[in-house]
């Protein structure tokens, strides 16, 4: 009787796994916001309004210089884009924001108001790790938010293994280390260690704030104000944490599997940065 | 029991001159204290506040069947003082904690040694307690785990399969929260309130919003205190559905495993609906809430809590239904009651020793006042009875917030805050998904914060973990920690 009622339901149920990439990408809550657009030249001269509103010190504007956001700190509340008189800072709705080069998350000036996205791995990392990456996650101070909502990738919706991305138990078999926390100085051996562990070639990838810059704890002598600090990052995902699709965006974009050269209807930025 | 108490007496949630929290000279004040807990109290806190003269110690005790709380003080002291936790074994990471933060030595303490100190670039853990035999072995895992969690020790002492005993070293995940909030609140403090343990967003930024409130000598908006009830339960559902789910897995039973996984998203996708973020960052603030839960949205909420909690229905019944499940949880990880009401658990791994714990109906504040639901209570203590309490906890968290959302309180959802009051001791305690989270400030003579203590409900329960494994076969930890699911970085600050 169990296992009928359980097969019944399965059935009943049918494939839970989203279209995605192949199909739309599912929508994000309309109050996210998504990613951040800066146009430096709309502000006013010597407006500061947003600079002692950002709680993790993400904005500066030294004098006679363009406001500048990085939105590797960001932790997306947006107490800035509500303050701006000027809009010069808006959210774009777009769950893309993973890159690459660290300076790419810096928005503000011209040509620079949105996030530079990811470029692949180069040919022979691709053609090593493009259709199976083995990856060890480790938390290094981090909440627990990153850590679920990279965890989620793994469950029936989003299914990340039918892209050949896993997680590991060991640093032996992984390709990579994805690190959440702003690295705590207690931390600090076990990241090394880990990082020794896997065999070369290896990537790393960062996901959320305090694994790109510290995040709320920024400046903290416990901690280490980011990854980068410590090991090579490949690949810097934003958000406070970031949503599950910006984390698989990432990831896809890394391995060259997303095929989207420019973003339709957002500008006409290129989705390149090297 | 409360009435007689020479403590000074006060509900959650709110505050009281710092000079009316009667001190006594330290040995007194530990007899006092250890009268108390004798009574029948319990301690929530248990911290020291620096003075010019050396350090004061206090205690927040929680009457739970009287619903008062209590704060009691000693006098400064330097040096050392008898121990509470050579009585009251509940007092024992509290004092060690003491002695890491303030170098006070309580005499007597059996196991003194650093709770989440970093030396260099590792905790300082010192020596672990070790088991001598030809037959025994010894067992370290961690701190990087197999799976997508936290970092933590944890070294076992075994004969054979058998755990004979299991201690705990943590703080890996120490980011300097407490230390950095003395002088505050500061531009990130609410953020960092936020992420004290991520999946509990509600129940810290709750705390802190309360704290807040409750020094500036006020309460938020009825809707705020309305809307958090919800976004709490909303996160007691996503995590309690998670953890369902993980157990399962553990057990290889993987059609409940593989369907409440995806429900938990279901669950963090109606905190996203309110306020745009799965973990509910930025709903919550001091004086009320940032986002509003119109009518629309809440019936949009509404349709799509039903078929979540259908959907966990059906998954939840699918794995009670298998003996093969049951059988692998019944008499695993055991905590007895007299040991649980001893180290001073919380939350639902208390009631699942039969301990009738719940901030919500002991210490109601805020929207609980007005609407309350029954407490889940099992008594085995086993990681059965844990799974059961979780899954009982799911259907009155949905029969709950199907009540509160039939029937929003109307008004304003944010009002301007009063600065804090100078020299004034606040307290206040949440339910969160794991149990009791307890803040508590105290505030300096300019109104900012002399001294914040954050006591996350896993600062009780690790030692219940560690306990649950005496005995066990060691091939059982998955189990029996996924049944505790505590957090660490919420223990380590």
């Amino acid at each position: 009787m169990f296992v009928l009622d359980t097969i019944t339901h399965r059935l009943k149920r049918g494939c839970e796994t989203m279209a995605y990439p192949n199909g739309p990408a599912p929508a994000l809550p309309d109050r996210h916001g998504g990613a951040l657009k800066v146009e430096a030249s709309k502000c006013a001269d010597g407006c500061t309004a947003c600079i002692p509103v950002c709680p993790t010190q993400a904005i500066a504007r030294p004098p006679g210089q363009p406001v500048a956001l990085d939105l590797g700190r960001c932790i997306f509340c947006a107490a800035c884009v509500e303050i701006c008189p000027q809009a010069a800072i808006t959210q774009t709705g777009d769950h893309r924001m993973a890159v690459t080069r660290r300076d790419a998350l810096l928005l503000g000036e011209s040509g620079h108001e949105q996030v530079r996205l990811a470029v692949a791995l180069d040919e022979k990392l691709r053609k090593l790790f493009g259709r199976s990456l083995r990856l060890r996650q480790v938390s290094a101070g981090g909440c627990n938010a990153c850590e679920a909502d990279t965890n989620v990738l793994g469950t029936i919706g989003w299914d990340l293994s039918r892209f050949g991305i896993q997680f590991v138990a060991s640093p032996r078999h992984a390709d990579g280390l994805l690190i959440t926390g702003p690295v705590t100085k207690s931390m600090e051996l076990a990241l090394m260690k880990t990082w020794d562990a896997v065999p070369a070639p290896k990537i790393v990838i960062a996901v959320g704030a305090c694994a790109i810059a510290g995040g709320p704890f920024v400046g903290h002598r416990e901690v280490n104000n980011g990854a980068d600090s410590i090991v090579p990052v490949d690949l810097y995902i934003p958000g406070c944490p970031p949503h599950p699709l910006t984390i698989l965006d990432g990831l896809l974009r890394l391995l060259g599997r997303l095929d989207e050269p420019s973003r339709p209807g957002r500008g006409a930025l290129a989705a390149t940065d090297r | 029991m409360s009435a007689a108490s020479p403590f000074a007496l006060l509900a959650n949630a709110t505050s009281l001159p710092w000079a009316e929290a009667p001190a006594w000279p330290v040995a007194e004040f530990v007899r006092a204290t250890a009268t108390e807990l004798n009574r029948g109290a319990r301690l929530c806190a248990w911290f020291g506040v620096p003075e010019a003269s050396g350090t004061c110690l206090v205690a927040v005790l929680a009457f739970d069947t009287d619903n008062t709380l209590a704060v009691g003080r000693s006098t400064p002291l330097t040096g050392s003082y008898p121990a509470l936790t050579a009585t009251h074994p509940q007092a024992h990471l509290f004092e060690r904690e003491v002695w890491e933060q303030h170098g006070l030595k309580p005499e007597g303490h059996p196991w003194l040694k650093p709770v989440r100190r970093t030396a260099g670039s590792a905790p300082a853990n010192d020596e672990f307690f070790r088991v001598d035999g030809r037959e025994v072995h010894e067992v370290a895992v961690g701190p990087v785990h197999a799976g997508i969690i936290e970092p933590g020790h944890f070294r076992f002492q075994c004969a054979g399969e058998e755990v004979l005993h299991l201690e705990i070293a943590l703080g890996y995940q120490h980011r300097g929260v407490e230390a950095a909030l003395t002088g505050g609140p500061h531009r990130a403090t609410r953020s960092q309130m936020e992420t004290v343990a991520g999946d509990s967003t509600i129940a810290h930024a709750t705390s802190y919003a309360t704290i807040m409130e409750a020094l500036a000598g006020t309460e938020g908006p009825l809707r705020a205190q309305w809307l958090r009830a919800v976004a709490l339960e909303l996160e007691r559902l996503a995590n309690h559905t998670g953890d369902l789910g993980a157990l399962a897995n553990d057990v290889a039973f993987l059609p409940t495993a593989s369907a409440c996984g995806k429900i938990r998203g279901d669950f963090l996708n109606l905190t996203a609906l309110i306020c745009g973020n799965r973990f509910g960052r930025g709903l919550v603030r001091p004086g009320g809430c940032r986002h509003d839960l119109e009518p629309e949205r809440a019936a949009q909420l509404s349709e799509r809590l039903k078929i979540a909690l259908a959907d966990t229905e059906q998954a939840v019944a699918w794995f009670w239904d298998a003996a093969s499940v049951r059988t692998r949880f019944e008499n695993v990880g055991t905590v007895f009651p007299a040991q649980a009401r001893e180290i001073g658990m919380v939350g639902p791994a208390a009631r699942a020793c039969g301990l009738v714990r719940d901030v919500r109906y002991d210490h109601p504040a805020g929207w609980h006042r007005f609407a309350q639901s029954p407490v889940a209570v099992w008594p085995s203590g086993d990681v059965f009875a844990r799974a059961r309490v979780r899954s009982l906890e799911i259907q009155r968290s949905g029969e709950y917030l199907r009540e509160q959302l039939a029937a929003p309180a109307a008004g304003e959802l944010a009002g301007e805050l009063a600065p804090p009051r100078p020299e004034t001791l606040a307290v206040a305690l949440v339910e969160g998904w794991r149990g009791e989270v307890c803040h508590v400030a105290l505030t300096d003579a300019s109104g900012r914060f002399r001294r914040y203590k954050i006591i996350d409900p896993s600062f009780h329960n690790w030692t219940g973990l560690a306990l649950a494994l005496r005995g066990t076969a060691i091939s059982d930890f998955p189990i029996c920690n996924k049944s505790f699911n505590l957090s660490y970085c919420g223990f380590d600050l």
